[in-house]
C-alpha cells in the first residue's frame, strides 16, 4: 500500500478497476484521466484488452499520454470507420464524461437548456446514442455536484436503465452502465431497481458529503466501502510511465 | 479548376457535404470561397469542424447536419456554439455512427440503413423526420419484430473534399492516417469537387503511398483544384499538422463582433487562397512560428 497517493491517482485506479474481467475487448476511454486509467488496467491486470493510440492505430505497448511522438507497437490500423464496426460488434467498453446524469444513468453532454436554442451548447450527442445500446459504458465525472447529478437531464445523449427497459431484449442485454467514478466516490446500478447507488467514498470523503453533492436520492447499500488506494506498482506506472508530465492533475486543479 | 470556378457550380439552397473530420483535412480554401460568395441558405453535412463555424459566422447556413462539430484540440467549435445559442441555424444532430450510415445509404442509393443507435436517447425527438421500422427477421435469441431506426440517406447535391495528392483526371490519394469518410462523401453526392495539396502525374501515385491510399477514383470526382496548404489551419498529415496557434486565433474571434470583423477582414475577405496564405505567413513571421 502506498499512503501518499493523491486524489487524481485514486480516481485513476477506480476507473481502471471498472475494466476488471473485460478480457479481449477494445478499452476505449475518452479524456486524459480515463485514458491513463485504461492504459494502467491494460499494463497490469487486463493485458488482453486492445487500445488505440487515440489517433488511428491499436498500440500493444504502454504509451505515455500527451506524447504524439512516442513509439507505438502497432497491432492494427484503426481509422474511425473501423471504430464504428467495433462499437456495433459490442466488443468495447467506453468511458465518457457527463455534464449531467440522473438516477437511472441517463447522461447528457449535448446541451444545457432547450436543445434547439440552448443556454449552453455542449459537445452534442456524439457517439453516445450508439455506444449505450451496443456496448458497456462507464462515466468519469470530475465535478460531483447537484448541477451534474440531477433528477432530470436536459437532453439524453446516452440512455439510462429506465429508458432502456422499454426497448428490445437485444438492447437490454447489450446495455450496461458499469460504474460512475466521480471526484468524490464510486457509484453503480447493481440493484434490482437499476437506480444509482453509492459503492465507495474516496478517502477523506464522507457519505454525507456525497449525499449533499447529489441532486437526487441515492440508494445506500448496507456496506459502503472506502475506495482503494493505488498500489506502489500502480503509482510507479502512473507517475513514471503513463503520465510522466502530470496531465492527470489538470482536471483537479480547477477545484 | 479554381475555387471561384467551383463557386459558380453552386447555388442557393444546395445541400453540400464536406469531407474531413473535426479540424482535420478540411477543404478550407473552398470553404473560404463559399464564405466570401453570395451563396445562401445552404445545408452543410459533415463531421463538423471549422467549416461549420466559419459558414455559420458568415451567415451561409440554413441547416447543419452533423455527427459533431469540434476543433479537436478545442472541443467546442465557438462560432457554431454562438449560432446554436442564438438560434440562428437549424440543426440535424445525429449519432456519429448513424451519420456514417446516412452517408452509406446515399452512396448506395438506398432510402435508409437500419441501426439501433438513437433508440432510448433524444436523437429521435430532435429529428422527428427520422422513422423507426420493425425488423422482418428474428434476432438470434428468437425476438420478433425488433424496433430499429431507419437512418435516411444523406443525399448531397455537391461534396467538397481535400486530398494530399490527385491527378488531373480526378483520382485522389490520401497519405495520412485516416481517410475519414471522404470516399462516401464523394459517392453520396451528385457532383464532387476535390482540392489537393498537389496535382501529380498518375504514374507518380505509387511513389508516395501504397495502392491502399488510392481510395478516390475519378468516377466520383467532377473537378480538381490544386490548393497547396488548402486545408490550413486544419491538419493535413503527413504534409503538415494543425496550426494550433492560428486555430486559437480563429477560436478567439468568436468572442465578440469586433474580434470577428477583424479576423474576417484579415483572413476571409481576401481575393484568393494565395492572398490568404500571405496573410497567414506575414503573421507567423512577426509572431511565433508553429506548424504542427
Amino acid at each position: 500500500m502506498a499512503d501518499d497517493a493523491t486524489l487524481d491517482e485514486i480516481c485513476i485506479t477506480a476507473i481502471a478497476d471498472g475494466f476488471r474481467g473485460d478480457g479481449e475487448i477494445l478499452c476505449n476511454p475518452i479524456g486524459n484521466v480515463p485514458v491513463i486509467a485504461g492504459r494502467l488496467a491494460k499494463a497490469t491486470f487486463e493485458s488482453a484488452m486492445v487500445m488505440t493510440d487515440t489517433v488511428s492505430v491499436l498500440a500493444a505497448n504502454t504509451i505515455p499520454v500527451g506524447d504524439p511522438d512516442a513509439e507505438r507497437l502497432v497491432e492494427a490500423w484503426m481509422p474511425y470507420r473501423d471504430l464504428f464496426d467495433i462499437v456495433w460488434s459490442g466488443r468495447r467498453h467506453i468511458v465518457m464524461g457527463a455534464s449531467q446524469i440522473d438516477p437511472y444513468g441517463n447522461q447528457n453532454f449535448a446541451a444545457i437548456g432547450d436543445w434547439k436554442k440552448p443556454k449552453a451548447q455542449l459537445l452534442g450527442l456524439r457517439g453516445a446514442p450508439g455506444n449505450l445500446v451496443n456496448n458497456t459504458t462507464s462515466y468519469w465525472i470530475p465535478n460531483h455536484s447537484t448541477r451534474s447529478f440531477v433528477e432530470k437531464v436536459d437532453v439524453v445523449s446516452g440512455p439510462g436503465y429506465d429508458r432502456v427497459s422499454e426497448l428490445s431484449g437485444w438492447i437490454q442485454s447489450n446495455h450496461e452502465i458499469r460504474q460512475i467514478v466521480s471526484n468524490l466516490g464510486v457509484l453503480n446500478f447493481s440493484n434490482q431497481e437499476k437506480r444509482m447507488q453509492l459503492v465507495s467514498c474516496h478517502p477523506n470523503v464522507t457519505v454525507e458529503e456525497i449525499i449533499a453533492a447529489t441532486g437526487f436520492e441515492l440508494l445506500l447499500p448496507d456496506e459502503i466501502k472506502e475506495t482503494r488506494i493505488p498500489t506502489k506498482e500502480e503509482l510507479k506506472l502512473i507517475r513514471e510511465v503513463i503520465d510522466p508530465h502530470g496531465l492527470r492533475k489538470a482536471e483537479f486543479a480547477k477545484k | 479548376m479554381t475555387e471561384m470556378e467551383v463557386i459558380e457550380e453552386l447555388s442557393d439552397g444546395m445541400t453540400i457535404g464536406i469531407g474531413g473530420w473535426g479540424s482535420r483535412r478540411k477543404p478550407m480554401s473552398l470553404v473560404r470561397a463559399i464564405a466570401c460568395s453570395n451563396l445562401k441558405d445552404l445545408t452543410i453535412v459533415s463531421y463538423g469542424g471549422p467549416e461549420v463555424g466559419l459558414l455559420c459566422a458568415t451567415g451561409k447556413i440554413r441547416k447543419a447536419i452533423y455527427g459533431f462539430v469540434s476543433l479537436d484540440s478545442i472541443p467546442l467549435e465557438p462560432h457554431f456554439r454562438n449560432a446554436k445559442q442564438e438560434g440562428t441555424i437549424e440543426t440535424g444532430e445525429l449519432d456519429e455512427g448513424a451519420f456514417y450510415l446516412g452517408l452509406l445509404a446515399a452512396a448506395h442509393r438506398m432510402p435508409f440503413y437500419p441501426t439501433r443507435a438513437g433508440l432510448g436517447s433524444d436523437m429521435l425527438m430532435m429529428n422527428p423526420e427520422i422513422k423507426t421500422i420493425e425488423s422482418p427477421y428474428e434476432t438470434s435469441d428468437g425476438e420478433k419484430g425488433e424496433e430499429l431506426v431507419a437512418i435516411p440517406a444523406l443525399n448531397l447535391d455537391v461534396s467538397l473534399i481535400h486530398m494530399n495528392r490527385a491527378d488531373s483526371q480526378g483520382n485522389g490519394q490520401f497519405l495520412g492516417p485516416d481517410l475519414y469518410f471522404d470516399d462516401l462523401f464523394a459517392k453520396a453526392a451528385k457532383r464532387t469537387f476535390m482540392s489537393c495539396e498537389k496535382i501529380i502525374p498518375t504514374e507518380d501515385f505509387l511513389k508516395e503511398g501504397s495502392v491502399h491510399t488510392l481510395k478516390i477514383p475519378r468516377l466520383f470526382v467532377d473537378g480538381v483544384i490544386e490548393a497547396p496548404r488548402g486545408a490550413h489551419f486544419t491538419e493535413c498529415l503527413p504534409d503538415y499538422g494543425r496550426d494550433e496557434v492560428f486555430q486559437s486565433e480563429y477560436a478567439a474571434s468568436a468572442k465578440d463582433l469586433q474580434s470577428w470583423e477583424n479576423f474576417k477582414q484579415k483572413y476571409i475577405e481576401v481575393t484568393d487562397h494565395q492572398e490568404y496564405l500571405k496573410a497567414v505567413d506575414s503573421r507567423t513571421q512577426i509572431g511565433e512560428s508553429q506548424n504542427g
